[in-house]
């Protein structure tokens, strides 16, 4: 037998199985690699190695030509600049993971003068690129990016959303709200002590300029508040955002009227405290995924242009709107399909799994319709167009309305339950003690009434749910599991029951398990492989990676016939390896799973079967995951695992053939019903499912791949991890629950001090920022606690 | 005592020229990569040597 040393590609560090390439006494994987090495050994770059072993990713995938990138109109919507001697684009290149990517990244005007600069923006994965476009043009610079082992991911929907987000102006409005509150502390601090009467002069002079702080505070930084409430009574909504307001503009004017009327210390240093405070809290929830995006639609999967064949047999790059009905189109393999069209020529098998969730390829002969968003697998095929892009079969489900409708009944995040009885009460008892005071004293009544509405303005409660959120998904982040914000954490919690997607979900996407049914020797094993490397048949690529790389030897008049198999003479005896009927002669009925027949002159060897690989630990996530979920399998593939998964799901929680409108309807369905649905899936077909459940999340096993629009994106490898994320989930709640009535015995006792009418400056400027500090103590110690507990940090 | 007002006076325009210095810094985008430079700086610019060794693995 011949004996395997694992070597390791110089360039991208994978385990080298084919044949030998080995150069200057380094090995690589693939010639990609080694072409890749070679430009930056040309080019003095070699010390792209030095920097971190293995630095490249890997090159066996095919290349992709980027000659659209020069149609003007693609062109403009990709570059952000542009004069006659300097043009800037920015490029996404999911490959960026090192800091040898950043290196040679910045360094790519040693390999052609044309470019000028780059900037590297590593957790975007991003590059900005400056280039001379009288020397270089776009596809030549994403063709030498892709030389480089750096392709760069150009995908409709970034082409049509140019528009960068609308500039976020928190930090400024921090920076000047920590300000005008640093500053107003140093000026309070003497009347917190005391001023002896020979000091008086200053105290003005302290409060006038207190107050000048406060009207940047409040006019700048606090305004978005006002905003906010406004708009939301406007709507009939009473969130957190009105008592907010409300207290903000009490404190204001109170600190204004004692300043103009003598009637000592005002509330400046409690005013921008506060909103310090709660802009920290804003900011702190807002955890931005740059190199994730959570709102993926069809067009990211789909080509930014397509090879269309003119009249004249000559092949052009059309841009994808631009596709008309009656269009020629050439798929090549690994290309995706980017319209429902007629195959013209060519041999197709069609992967259709990340859009219906068939996990095996579909041959189609000539003349047959193929849907929109399959992927090609084999050699170039011809199409004629019969529908336009955005009246596709794939493409029309996101006509529907859970695409339309913003997201309003969503689970009630708890923090606007609770906000909408706080600010009654609050209106309420605050009005009830001017009424109780007004006939005494009406002077008393203002102050207690003005009073409440600033020692009950909830600070503590408004930071109480972003503090733990923060910190929940933080945790949630270290164990690869990535949320849109922090409403997902709650609708994590409140739901009860799980759907599963199949294909690329429960089982691993594009792995298979094969297996042959009796033993083969090495002389087998040489013929099989050998004659199975001249397929690009998807099954014969799967056996060939099953037994591994064999000897050459020679094989002679090598025939594939489409949808059967293949036959060859290896010496003297004939091999046929396809299907069971091509082979034996007879035909097999209750097939499960595909099958590929082998025989060898007169001896038949029997069969190699591939079955879909379920994650390792499927069984026990679902019997982790407490039993009062429900827990379904929706699939669109045929019921071909319906026995193996019958041991893990209820039998009529099974539900096979499912397409993407039927999948969303189930979980409209279930819904009225008053279920809470965590949809799981991960390709273009669980997209209208996720969008509809109460918490979609999108599984994949590489976190740069396509990912449908989601409130979650899960790494494959944390998949075990969802009994304890869904129990952490409820922990953060309760957390938030907890640290609710923490606040509002601070506010019970404020109030009580206030409705007398006694409340003075000094107490709220002790009782606010002390109960914001026990609310973030108590918020991330017991969230860091729960992880603990739940064994999701060590 | 009256030289407080001046000392004031000059805390404050010492805070606003930070403030400004912020904005400033805001303004030209060096908040919107704060991870990339902290490599950057680690590496040589004149980093060609011609032929790398084999990082041992």
């Amino acid at each position: 037998m011949a004996t395997l040393t694992k070597t390791h590609c110089f360039h991208c560090g994978d385990i080298c199985i084919a044949e030998e390439i080995k150069h200057d006494d380094k090995n690589f994987c693939c010639n990609g690699c080694y072409q890749v090495y070679s430009i930056l050994i040309n080019s003095k770059l070699g010390a792209y190695y030095k920097l971190n072993p293995h630095p490249g990713d890997t090159r066996k995938i095919a290349d992709k030509k980027f000659s659209y990138l020069d149609e003007p109109e693609i062109e403009a919507q990709l570059i952000s600049y542009k004069d006659s001697h300097k043009t800037i684009v920015s490029f996404y290149i999911p490959a960026i993971h090192c800091s040898s990517c950043i290196w040679l990244l910045e360094r790519l005007h040693t390999i052609n003068p044309g470019i000028i600069e780059n900037r590297v923006d590593f957790l975007k994965k991003q590059v900005d690129i400056q280039f001379n476009q009288q020397q270089i043009s776009l596809s030549e610079v994403a063709t030498l990016l892709q030389s480089i082992g750096y392709e760069p991911l150009i995908s409709l929907q970034d082409v049509v959303k140019q528009n960068h987000q609308a500039k976020d102006n928190l930090l400024p409005k921090i920076a000047v709200a920590g300000f005008c509150f640093g500053n107003v502390m140093l000026l309070s601090f003497p009347a917190y002590f005391g001023l002896s009467a020979a000091d008086k002069h200053f105290g003005t002079f302290f409060s006038l300029l207190s107050i000048l702080f406060c009207i940047p505070a409040v006019l700048y930084s606090g305004i978005d508040y006002f905003k906010q409430a406004y708009y939301n009574l406007k709507n009939g909504v009473l969130n957190i955002d009105f008592p907010l307001a409300l207290g903000i503009l009490v404190m204001f004017l109170r600190t204004l009227s004692a300043y103009i009327f003598n009637l000592g210390e005002g509330f400046a240093d409690s005013l921008t405290g506060l909103i310090f405070f709660l802009l920290i809290g804003k900011f702190i929830q807002k955890k931005t995924y740059y190199h994730l995006s959570f709102e993926r639609d069809y067009r990211s999967f789909f080509p930014v242009a397509v090879q269309v064949i003119t009249d004249e047999l000559k092949e052009i790059s059309v841009p994808l709107e631009k596709l008309k009905q009656g269009d020629r189109i050439l798929v090549k393999n690994q290309e995706i399909i980017p319209a429902d069209a007629i195959l013209l020529k060519g041999d197709a098998a069609i992967d259709f799994s990340f859009v219906t969730g068939e996990s095996e390829p579909i041959r189609k002969i000539v003349g047959e319709i193929i849907y929109a968003g399959g992927k090609q697998t084999g050699s170039a095929i011809e199409l004629e167009v019969i529908k336009p892009v955005s009246q596709s079969y794939l493409t029309g489900l996101w006509n529907n309305e859970a695409f339309v409708k913003p997201k309003q009944d969503k689970i009630k995040t708890f923090s606007s339950k609770v906000s909408k009885i706080f600010s009654i009460a609050l209106v309420m008892i605050s009005v009830g003690t001017l009424l109780y005071w007004l006939p005494q004293n009406w002077q008393l009544g203002l102050n207690a009434f003005t009073a409440i509405l600033i020692v009950a303005c909830p600070c503590a409660l408004a930071l109480s749910t972003p503090f733990t959120m923060a910190a929940a998904l933080s945790v949630f982040d270290k164990n690869k599991f990535y949320l849109k914000n922090t409403d997902v954490v709650e609708q994590l919690a409140a739901i009860n029951s799980i759907v599963f997607d199949k294909t690329g979900t429960v089982t691993i996407a594009g792995e298979n398990g094969v297996t042959f049914s009796s033993n083969l020797n090495q002389a087998d094993k040489e013929i099989i492989s050998n004659i199975c490397k001249n397929s690009t048949h998807p099954l014969s690529q799967k056996i060939n990676s099953f037994i591994g790389s064999q000897k050459a030897i020679k094989i002679e008049e090598y025939c594939e016939i489409p949808g059967a198999g293949m036959t060859a003479l290896v010496g003297k005896e004939l091999v046929g390896i396809g299907s069971c009927f091509f082979v034996t002669g007879q035909t097999k009925t209750n097939a499960q799973f595909p099958e590929v027949h082998v025989k060898i002159g007169d001896r038949y060897l029997g069969y190699f079967a591939i079955r879909q690989k379920f994650r390792p630990d499927l069984n026990k996530i679902l019997t982790d995951i407490d039993q009062n979920y429900q827990t379904y399998l929706l699939s669109g593939d045929t019921d071909q695992d319906a026995e193996a998964l019958s041991a893990v799901f209820k039998k009529e929680n099974l539900l096979f053939k499912q397409s993407p409108q039927n999948k969303l309807d189930f979980i409209y369905k279930k819904q009225q019903n008053n279920t809470r649905i965590m949809m799981i899936g991960d390709g273009l077909n669980d997209a209208g499912a996720l969008k509809q459940s109460d918490a979609g999340i999108a599984v994949t096993d590489h976190i740069n791949n396509f990912t449908p629009g989601s409130d979650a994106i899960l790494d494959g490898a944390s998949l075990h991890l969802l009994p304890k994320f869904l129990r952490f989930s409820k922990s953060a709640v309760k957390v938030i629950h907890y640290s609710f009535f923490i606040s509002l015995s601070y506010n019970l006792v404020g109030i009580s001090i206030a409705m007398t009418g006694q409340l003075s400056p000094l107490i709220a400027a002790i009782i606010m920022p002390l109960s914001t500090v026990t609310i973030i103590s108590f918020t991330s110690i017991a969230t860091h606690l729960a992880a603990k507990k739940h064994q999701l940090t060590s | 005592m009256s030289t407080i007002f001046f000392l004031i006076g000059c805390s404050v325009v010492l805070a606003l020229i930070f403030l400004l210095a912020f904005f400033w810094a805001h303004h030209d985008g060096q908040n919107d990569d704060l991870y990339t430079p902290s490599v950057r700086i680690l590496l040589d610019d004149d980093g060609t040597i011609e032929d790398p060794e084999v990082p041992k693995k």
